[in-house]
């Protein structure tokens, strides 16, 4: 761990450098005669300055090596063969430097390509000469940061302005991670899927009908059909999340939400919301696992009990089941606010009327409530869609295409767990077809997001 | 009174007044009352059947669960045979008498120790041996002696003790076999069972066979993982919120980052996992299954969390504090960390521990990164392969022993006690230190 | 039950109150107000804000059975029937004693759908035809049919103010009331549609009891024929409009109606 040694050395000579320059600072203020407004800002300020312009530079040469270090490594362990014995493509050379670092790290007693032990040495050496490269750079970036900032240590410097700015830089940059994430996650995926539309046609990905995405390791071995039709993977997460789901979330929750705004006592709705909320707050691998262990067996003992001879265990029924109950909060949440924010005059000008309570939320309230409602609805489904534990542990693998809920389905979500855990090589259609898939599902959930907020933020305008 | 509408020009034939003690009217009125009481009937039904299949899911799990704290185990006499052991007494008295123990043949021991259980002699744990050299290296001395000892039986015979077979199902079905089935009798019989409390449930890392099986190792990786995460997500969220709320000039910027925030708190978390990845694995190659990744993934998954429950406590503080510091000349560096964020922190730290508790429970974006595999270690470091406790309930539920099934949900116990820790402490947090302005 | 018309006989109140006490969990907001409600005319209520006036307006509907915290003693009488007994059903008491509130509230529906509102849940109405009628009337009689008649399909809220207030009489006369309640219809309108509501009141006095709470003593001045004056929850002094504003013979009355206070 040499970067985490490099890391604490760069920080604990960045606090030397604060305490130097903080000292140098209150020398100078007892030379000026320590009069107020002599020096323009106090010791603590000099020294904050000079340690961050030290720290800056060097941190960010430990966090560039640390990011880009292992392709540099790679690349001139690479050059060390001849060009004979290069490795033919990017799987075989994963597996290689696989090995390498096996032998290195000491988890690997014998490796199987010959080439391994060969660069073993050399990656170490790589490695470590990299390492103290890079330490060695932050270290002398540190020096010259920190000693031009020692510099300008003078009464009239502005030390404390000049803090300012640099923590306003730092929260700046806090704020442009966020930023940096969805570059990140859009960059990662369209590139993914673009060298997957690369193997397969996109019109084939989003319109064909087989999903089988077994594809040759060789081109003779047997079975290597490897179609990519997604609509069977599409069908199934829309079958389970957005239909089934919906179909028990939606009353319950829309129901629960009336019943607390509308008819239940204040003490009473002070726990019952924490309850409803709790149904939220279990972690979705306990909802898989209830499903699967649970529902899924009660569910086939009903397909059976309905004539059903080939009931499978994974259903899209046990699924959808288990997932509605878990979206209720979410759309009981939105419909409750929705519903609480329709005007109490409303309400009374319809109850004086001589209407029941049921016909003033049936008729007026949930007409008036209904875009808040719709946009929780809308949030609800996209939170369904992108769920993936409970889809793994009780729905199936199946690619089915089928609208019987007893049947076992497959999402996408399931899909892209199969298809990236295991042993498979990175670069073969088939892992490269999880991040298509990954693709696909961000921008569904992006525009049910979008859209469903915008309904919202309409529908409060007009209540403002 | 000035006039000013003209009155109507022709009016209406007269409406005949509304006869509400007509037998039609009262049938219709007590209509009314009806679908009114089955609406609110439906209402409470609905909530009802939400927080019943709550108590239901709870149930099941505690039902199926609680056992797994308990072990059985057999009472079986040693005799710390040198011989059987392949060690000389000599050297275990000399320096390296440690070393010599921990090599010595155990498994032998126990099996000749297994003898006297007659025909139950196979129901003893594959690692029963452990305990044997656990006991010998405490104490030395038992070398040549006798002791009774108390030793982990199969997961069979501890799923008997715990009644959790229906003895009366046919064979095929029972999912234990008859021999087993005698074994334990014989054992009740002789009086050699008891049910403790399982410590290596609690200490043990993962195993293949139940009865070891333990979340030690899962509840480290996710302690180290989570380390990660908050010491990742909690800076970056509070510091974006505050630049955010405090000194983000109105603009393209601020929108952008806004925009990036709230859209990332609804990206799904295995987005995250394909991230993490295609980034963090393959471009930058971090190691694969360690907490390092994974708390750098569930970091950026949670900061957006963070973001918005900070900006919201931090909107919350009324400017006039805010123009108070500045009357006195601090700067806005000042005002924002020595006045804002100190009385925004109860929401913050709410919407971090909320935060952090999701993070907990997230299985979904690790799978992707690899924790998945089958780690039997303790894990050494955040560099290091490691698993979390989510994942562990995952892999345990995957596997057909009938064992795991209550390891599973045991391990789903402890799960659920620390989310409802985590949130109590929030809760407390927020009801203890919130102002009302 | 009696079916009365909604044009009563002359000497018999169409409703009356006997020492009705209201109490806001601990405050008690209404003590002993006994008042009679004649069906002839209009009956103003005013006094200082906060005096109790709309609350106790609100017990003549059993519209404070929507606040949690209220609760209602004493007797309270439509055609001689306790309002409060268990005998009573509320939602028909609602439908023959309507309420006009402060601010316009109509319904983010159709205007056509705002008055048809309650004739529809009430049943009043058994085919298009008839329910036409119902709106083209009640629209009639607040005055506002010539105004809407060609755009029934418009939105309720798409109005001045002084019109979303006359729709809201509108509907409530749909349901055919006996009684109708105003409270303080006019305070968020404008002056000349204030002056259009008080005509309409004019017009309805004598077809329906009616009964407005106002804090703009010469509105009660101009609409009213008997005035009761409130004080702190009392029912301080209950005449005829005339004498009441010339001739007080309370003393808070008197400083209330010279500006004294309020």
């Amino acid at each position: 761990m040499m970067l985490l040694i490099a890391l604490l050395l760069v920080i604990g000579l960045a606090g030397l450098a604060y305490l130097v320059a903080r000292a140098r600072a209150g020398r100078m203020i007892v030379a000026a005669g320590g009069k107020f407004g002599a020096v323009h800002s106090r010791p603590v300020y000099h020294g904050a300055y000079v340690a961050v312009l030290a720290l800056a530079p060097a941190l960010i040469v430990l966090a560039g090596w640390g990011i880009f270090g292992e392709r540099v490594v790679v690349s001139q362990v690479m050059s060390a063969l001849p060009a004979a014995q290069q490795p033919v493509d990017a799987l075989d050379r994963a597996a290689l430097m696989n090995e390498v670092r096996g032998l290195v790290a000491g988890d690997l007693p014998q490796a199987f390509n010959p080439l391994a032990p060969v660069l073993a040495p050399i990656y170490a050496n790589a490695v470590s000469n990299g390492d103290m490269l890079a330490g060695a750079l932050a270290v002398a970036l540190l020096l010259g940061g920190g000693l031009w900032g020692y510099s300008r240590i003078r009464p009239d410097f502005r030390a404390r302005t000049a803090v300012e700015a640099q923590v306003q830089a730092v929260l700046l940059l806090a704020s442009v991670v966020a930023i940096l994430t969805t570059f990140g996650i859009v960059l990662s995926l369209i590139f993914e899927s673009i060298r997957f539309f690369g193997m397969v046609s996109p019109i084939e990905f989003l319109t064909g009908l087989q999903w089988s995405p077994q594809t040759a390791l060789r081109a003779d071995q047997v079975g290597a059909s490897g179609s990519f039709g997604a609509v069977p993977l599409f069908w199934g997460t829309i079958f389970i999340g957005a239909i089934i789901a919906m179909l028990v979330a939606i009353p319950l929750g829309l129901l629960s939400a009336i019943y607390l705004t509308q008819y239940a006592a204040p003490s009473l709705r002070r726990w019952l919301k924490p309850v409803l909320e709790l149904l939220a707050g279990v972690p979705t691998v306990v909802y898989g696992f209830f499903a699967a262990l649970t529902i899924a067996p009660l569910v086939r003992q009903l397909a059976v009990a309905l004539g059903m001879v080939n009931a499978s265990a994974d259903s899209a029924l046990a699924a959808g089941l288990v997932m509605g109950i878990m979206i209720i909060p979410f759309v009981s949440s939105m419909a409750d606010d929705a519903l609480t924010a329709v005007p109490r005059a409303m309400r009374d000008g319809s109850l004086a009327m001589g209407a029941t309570m049921s016909e003033t939320v049936k008729k007026v309230m949930v007409p008036a409530a209904l875009p808040g409602i719709v946009g929780g609805i809308l949030l609800a489904v996209s939170r369904a869609i992108g769920e993936t534990m409970i889809v793994v542990m009780a729905a199936g693998l199946a690619a089915n295409l089928t609208a019987n809920p007893f049947d076992s389905v497959t999402t996408v979500t399931t899909q892209i767990v199969a298809l990236l855990t295991g042993d498979q090589e990175f670069d073969s259609p088939k892992t490269l077809s999880a991040f298509a898939l990954g693709l696909v599902l961000f921008c569904m959930t992006l525009v049910l997001n979008i859209y469903a907020l915008a309904v919202v933020k309409r529908y409060r305008e007009a209540y403002d | 009174m000035a006039t000013i509408a003209a009155p109507p020009a022709a009016v209406p034939q007269e409406r005949q007044p509304t006869d509400w003690a007509s037998r039609d009217m009262q049938a219709r009125i007590a209509a009314r009352y009806r679908a009114e009481r089955n609406f609110r009937r439906m209402g409470a039904g609905a909530l009802l059947v939400a927080a019943g299949f709550l108590a239901f899911l709870l149930f099941t799990i505690v039902r199926d669960g609680w056992t797994g704290f308990l072990r059985t185990e057999a009472r079986v006499e040693v005799m710390f045979d040198a011989a059987t052991l392949g060690v000389d007494p000599a050297t275990v008295r000399g320096p390296d008498g440690q070393a010599v123990l921990a090599r010595a043949d155990y498994i032998a021991l126990m099996n000749q120790a297994a003898e006297q259980l007659g025909p139950a002699s196979d129901t003893l744990s594959d690692a029963a041996w452990l305990a044997l050299r656990d006991r010998l290296m405490a104490d030395p001395t038992l070398l040549g002696r006798t002791e009774v000892l108390w030793v982990p039986v199969r997961s069979g015979i501890d799923l008997l003790a715990k009644g959790k077979y229906d003895l009366d199902a046919p064979v095929e079905s029972r999912g234990i076999s008859d021999r087993e089935v005698s074994d334990w009798r014989w054992l009740e019989g002789e009086g050699r069972l008891r049910t403790v409390f399982n410590q290596a449930f609690i200490g043990n890392a993962d195993s293949t066979e139940p009865e070891l099986a333990g979340i030690g190792g899962a509840a480290l990786g996710s302690l180290f993982t989570l380390l990660v995460t908050i010491l990742i997500a909690f800076p970056l969220g509070v510091l974006s919120a505050a630049w955010l709320e405090e000194f983000a000039p109105r603009g393209r910027l601020a929108e952008i980052i806004e925009l990036s925030i709230n859209n990332l708190a609804a990206v799904p978390s295995i987005i995250f996992g394909l991230l993490g990845l295609a980034f963090f694995l393959n471009y930058a190659g971090l190691p694969r299954s360690s907490p390092l990744v994974g708390g750098i993934t569930l970091a950026l998954m949670i900061m957006p969390v963070i973001v918005i429950a900070s900006r919201v406590a931090i909107q919350a503080v009324p400017p006039s504090i805010r123009d108070a510091a500045l009357g006195i000349g601090a700067s806005p560096i000042q005002v924002v960390f020595q006045h804002v964020v100190p009385l925004a922190l109860p929401g913050i730290m709410t919407g971090t521990i909320i935060g952090i508790a999701r993070a907990l429970g997230e299985t979904a974006p690790l799978l992707l990164i690899g924790m998945r595999a089958f780690v039997t270690d303790t894990p050494q470091g955040i560099a290091a392969p490691a698993t979390v406790l989510p994942m562990q309930v995952f892999l345990w539920s995957d596997d057909v022993q009938r064992g795991f099934v209550e390891k599973t949900s045991a391990a789903i116990i402890v799960l659920l006690i620390i989310l409802i820790a985590m949130n109590s402490v929030a809760i407390y947090l927020r009801n203890r230190f919130e102002r009302r302005w | 039950m009696n079916t009365t018309p909604a044009i009563g006989h002359n000497n018999v109140p169409k409703m009356t109150a006997r020492d009705v006490h209201v109490y806001y969990g601990q405050t008690h907001a209404i003590k002993g107000v006994s008042i009679d409600v004649s069906s002839e005319h209009v009956t103003a209520f005013i006094g200082p804000s906060g005096c109790g006036k709309s609350t106790f307006l609100r017990c003549l509907n059993r519209m404070n059975d929507t606040v949690d915290s209220a609760r209602v003693e004493g007797r309270i009488e439509l055609d001689g029937q306790d309002i409060y007994a268990p005998a009573m059903d509320v939602v028909q008491l609602r439908a023959r004693v309507g309420m006009v509130f402060q601010k316009p509230n109509p319904f983010p529906k159709s205007i056509y759908e705002n008055v048809a509102y309650g004739p529809r849940i009430h049943g009043l109405a058994r085919s298009k035809a008839d329910m036409d009628a119902v709106v083209e009337s009640a629209l009639r009689r607040a005055g506002l049919w010539d105004e809407v008649k060609d755009r029934l399909e418009t939105s309720g809220t798409a109005m001045s103010g002084g019109q979303q207030q006359r729709l809201c009489i509108a509907r409530a006369i749909a349901v055919d009331p006996e009684v109708i309640l105003m409270d303080e219809p006019c305070s968020a309108l404008d002056p000349i549609a204030t002056a259009r509501i008080e005509e309409l009141i004019d017009e309805l006095r004598g077809r329906y009891a009616i009964v407005i709470v106002t804090h703009n003593m010469q509105q009660a001045a101009r609409v009213s024929q008997k005035t009761a004056f409130f004080h702190l929850g009392t029912l301080v002094e209950y005449d005829d409009t005339p004498a009441i504003f010339t001739n007080p013979q309370q003393t808070r009355t008197k400083d209330y109606i010279t500006g004294r206070y309020g």
